[in-house]
Parts: structure tokens; sequence; C-alpha cells
């Protein structure tokens, strides 16, 4: 059972599911390591963008990832209303923690139930046509519905890492958490670098909705499956700290790939989950967290 | 204390009087999945609204509550009391458990590892054969409803009492000084802890407090239900509605969340029987982004704002 073959299919594959979670929990990265705003809808605004994109693919027939990109620019403004509402409701009032917090939970539900009166329960999936095909690497195979949210996945984390650290900006945006203060003596208003910080992490959701419904079939109550997953690798990877997320994804795409081949898939949602508690209790700064 | 014990014991009468005056078992079903709903709201209050730590898992709770009935009455034939006490006891401990690992961090962490400490403990299950595994377990409705008319009757009023006690407990500690302790960790844990307030220690009270009740309330369910399967028990809508309705009621006293569970509770079983569950469901989460938004302080904090206001005007007019 224990084979070398196998060993390496699920390293590849669990590299390539991990690049996709990279492109999940990015947006997340954003807001909670960066702007300490705790949105755990994020998940669901994912599965939120796989259905624009199933919307899209379905009447004009345009390829999934192009429609999870033509919708950035809205998902962005959506992302920059949001932040606006949570801002006048919560956070002027100091109040995020309990009230903020119930907020996005109750979004989060809110958001799936409307998704399920629409839609229904049923599974959605788009067409493309390099779904189910495989690329063969002698023994190693690289299914490209895997492959395409691994490049996009690893390009759009990269891409904000380098938007975060090499930018005016990006670097407003790192330091909005840390040093309010110091931020306006440089001449940036907070608040509206946290809305543009917003907008670029909802943004990432469109794409990553894309890329989850390129994968396989979307139902609306997928999200939830996501919420621990992308909480354990932002903790995982240091709060705030893009290029640790991007590490942290791939760590657990390909623990929880070694789990499903050697223990059976239904354990897989543990792993992360268990990964998590074990960070936290542990290491709560994460693996490259500045504690 | 008097008062409250009056009233108690004035609440376990109705309910007595209540079995023996109708015989129609829908208001039993109803009157049984209100109370859950009260006994959930007040076990999410005594950590969330008293202490200030989001419990995002209240689902996985109340189902490892069921599943011990399950388990325990499929191993030893348990009576009820004692399945009861067993899923209070699990659960309390869990809390306990998930307590001492991350409660010593900020808010958010726990409330991020109960949301994924809800879903490692749904995978379990769902991998546990014994129990039923993902097909979900029958359970027999016991033949001996004592002097009541219905198993039914039974269940409602054995729902009644770990009502009461759920509320009375809550009601003791905000009396308490564990309960002033616990107000200062919610308004503010740094100063509490310089002003040497045992802060670790009460926190691990409050959630074991809190675990415990939500397994009480889960214990009698699979009696209740007669079929349970994971997806049922961990559902979301028990999650949601744990952290709605102290926040519709108000946090910050202990008649709060039966307020709001009461109103959110009546509510939802006059719309599950008139409009659809799903659109319930989202009545629901409108509702709360809705008071979370607009009146952060629930329908308490309306009306003490309320009656202020009168009494100022009432002052200036004088």
């Amino acid at each position: 059972m224990f084979s070398g073959e196998l060993l390496i299919n699920a390293i590849v594959s669990g590299l390539l599911i991990g690049g996709f979670y990279a492109a999940v929990a990015l947006g997340l990265s954003i807001t909670f390591g960066c702007l300490e705003i705790v949105n755990i809808a994020h998940p669901t605004f994912v599965i939120f963008g796989s259905y624009v994109t199933y919307i899209v693919n379905l009447n004009f027939g345009l390829d999934p990832l192009l429609a999870g990109l033509v919708f950035t620019p809205v998902f962005f403004l959506l992302g920059m209303l949001l932040y606006r509402f949570y801002y006048v409701s919560f956070e002027r009032a100091g109040q995020e923690s309990l009230n903020g917090l119930a907020f996005f939970f109750g979004l989060m539900f809110t958001i799936e139930v409307l998704l399920i009166l629409v839609y229904g329960v049923d599974y959605r999936l788009v067409n493309a046509p390099y779904i189910g095909e495989t690329w063969r690497l002698g023994y190693v195979d690289f299914p490209l519905r895997l492959t395409v949210p691994f490049v996009a996945g690893t390009v759009m984390t990269l891409g904000v890492y380098f938007f975060l650290s090499k930018t005016f900006l990006g670097r407003a945006i790192m330091a909005v958490s840390q040093d309010r203060l110091a931020l306006q003596l440089m001449g940036a208003d907070p608040i509206r670098v946290k809305q543009f910080a917003m907008g670029i992490a909802i943004a990432t959701a469109a794409v990553a909705g894309s890329l989850l419904i390129i994968i396989g079939p979307v139902d609306p109550s997928q999200g939830r499956l996501y919420i621990g997953r992308v909480f354990a690798i932002v903790v995982l990877g240091g709060m705030g700290s893009v290029g640790g997320t991007l590490i942290a994804a791939l760590l657990i795409g390909v623990i929880e790939s070694f789990v499903a081949t050697f223990y059976g898939p239904s354990w897989a949602p543990a792993v992360s989950f268990g990964l998590l508690f074990i960070t936290l209790a542990l290491r709560p700064q994460g693996m490259f967290g500045r504690a | 204390m008097g008062k409250f014990s009056i009233g108690a014991g004035a609440v376990l009468l109705a309910g007595l009087a209540f079995t023996g005056a109708f015989d129609n078992e829908f208001y039993f079903f109803a009157g049984y999945v209100i109370l859950q709903g009260v006994v959930m709201a007040t076990a999410w209050n005594i950590l969330g609204g008293f202490t200030g730590y989001v419990n995002f898992g209240s689902a996985g709770f109340f189902a490892v509550g069921a599943y011990t009935s399950v388990a325990l009455n499929q191993a030893f034939d348990l009576p009820l009391p004692l399945l009861i006490l067993a899923g209070g006891l699990v659960c309390g401990l869990i809390g306990l458990g998930a307590g001492f690992l991350t409660l010593r961090l900020k808010g958010i962490y726990f409330a991020i590892a109960t949301l994924a400490m809800s879903i490692v403990l749904e995978t379990a299950v769902t991998n546990w054969e014994y129990v039923g595994g993902a097909a979900g377990a029958y359970i027999l409705t016991p033949e001996n409803s004592l002097f009541f008319a219905s198993y039914v009757e039974l269940l409602f009023m054995v729902m009644l009492i770990i009502t009461v006690a759920a509320v009375a407990f809550a009601f003791y500690l905000s009396t308490s000084r564990i309960g002033q302790g616990l107000t200062a960790i919610r308004d503010d844990e740094l100063a509490a802890e310089c002003m040497g307030v045992p802060t670790l220690r009460l926190k691990l009270i409050s959630a074991t407090a809190m675990g415990l009740f939500m397994g009480m309330a889960g214990a009698p369910y699979p009696f209740f239900v007669t079929f349970v399967d994971p997806i049922s028990a961990f559902s979301l809508f028990i999650a949601i509605n744990a952290i709605a309705m102290p926040l519709i009621g108000g946090t910050k006293v202990w008649y709060g969340p039966v307020i709001g569970a009461l109103i959110l509770g009546l509510t939802q079983e006059i719309t599950t029987v008139t409009i659809s569950s799903e659109l319930n469901l989202l009545i629901v989460g409108l509702v709360l982004i809705g008071f979370i938004t607009l009146a952060p302080n629930g329908i308490v904090g309306l009306v003490q704002g309320f009656s202020r206001r009168k009494r100022t005007d009432g002052r200036t007019s004088a």
C-alpha cells in the first residue's frame, strides 16, 4: 500500500490543492492579519464568487477563471462597502469583539441561505476545455483541474505579496493595525487604507471562487468546511504574513492529501482543524509570526 | 434569591399544569424546541455575554450531548436523567479543555477554536460507526412516560427543569462575586487581571458551565426526534440561534437571552408552519444583523434606554 508512486502523487496533489488554498486564505490573511477584522464570512464570499462564475459560464460560456477575474472590480467595491458598513456600525464604537464577530457570522449565514433559496442545495459545476484533462510526467499525475487553480492561486498570492511589500499603499496596509498615528503622520488616512485593503481582500474571493468551481462542483454550504482551513492557514502562517500564508497553505494541502490517501478522505476535514487547535495551543504567533 | 426561587417554582408548576390541561402534542413539540433554545441561549450567554468570549461551536456542544446519550443508551440502556448528567459532564469537560487551550489568548482565537472544534467533532462522529456514523441512528422512545399522557409531555417537563436550572445558574452567577469578576473580564481584562481578579480561573468556570448546559440541552434530543444524524445534530441553525437569541434579547443581564429565545423561538415555531424553513433561516440571519447594528444591547437595552429617556423627560418637565 505504501508505495513510492502513491507517496509522490499524494505530495504533488497536496501541493496543487495547497496553491488553491492560498488563494482562499489570502483575503483572510489581509483582513484578519493586517486589519484585525475577523471576517469569518470570507469563505462564503468565495462560494458567492463560485456562483457568479457559474452563472457567467452558463450564460456566456466564458472561461471560469476569466469570469472570476472580470468580477474582481465588483467584489472590490463590495469589499469597500462592507468595510464602510463595518466601520460605521462596529469599529467606530469599539464593538468589534462581540457584535462585529456576530455580524460576520450572521452575514455568512445570510449569504448561504440566500444562495440556497435561489439555487437550491444541488451541486453546480462549470465547463472548460481543460477540466478533465491530465498531464503525466513519468508516473506523476498533474490533473489540469488542480494545476490551473494552483498556478492562478500562487500567482495571485505572490502578486499581493509584492503589492504589500513594495508599494506605498501596500506598506500602509501592513502598517495600519500596528501604528495608526505614524500612518497618519505619513499622510495616509487609516480608514481609507483599511477600506482599500478590504476591497482587495474581497476581490481575491472572486478569483478564489472561480478556482473552487474549476476544482469541483460547489454547493452553498461548502464555505463552512473552509472556515477552519483558512483560519488554520492564516494562523499557522503567522498573522499578516502573506508569504507565510502561501507556505502554510501548501503545507496543509500536503498533510490533508496524505491523510486522505493513507487514512481515507472522510478524515481529511479534521486535519486542518486539528492543526489549528495545536497551533493555537502551542505557538499562537504561527510559523512566521512577529510574536 | 427568594423572589427568584418563588418564580422558578411557579414556572415549574405552570409547566405541570400545562401538561395536565392540554392534549395536543403539537404544543409540547413546539414548547420543547423553544425551551431548548432558552437553555442554549442562556448557556451561550454565560460565556459570551457575561465574559465576552464568543462561542461559534454551540452546535458541537449540543451534538456531543446528544451523541453521548445515543452511545450510553446503546451501551448500558441508562435512564434519561443519568444520560442528561452524562451529556452535561462530557460537554463541560470539553468546554474546560477548549478553554484551557485557548482562553489564555485573545478572544478571537477562542471563537475560531470553537468553530474548528465543532467540525472536528462532526468528522469524528461521522466516522464513528457505533453511533450510526454518517447514516445516523434510530432511538426507540421508551414505553414508560410516568404519569404524563405521552413521552413528549415528559420530555417537555424534563426540558423545563433543565431550563430552570440553567437560568437559575445564570441568575446566581450574575449576582455573585464570580459574576462581578466575569463582568470585569468582559469590560477590561487587563485591568481585571491587575486588580487581582483570577481571570483564567473565572473564564474556565464560565466555559465549563456553558458546555455543561449545552450538553444537557442536547442529551434528551435523540429521544425527542427519535432519529439523529450528524448533519441535523451539528446543524448551523443551532449555532446561529444560540448566538442570535442572546444578542437579540440583550447579553448583559441573565434575562436577556431568555427574552430573546422566547421571542425568536415563538416566531420560528409560528413561521415554520406558515412559510418555508429556508426563509425562516433567512429571517433569523437578517434579524440578527439588524439587531447587532441598530440595537447592540438587544431588546433589554432598547427598553432600558426608553424608560431612562422617559424618566429624564419627566424630570425636565417637572
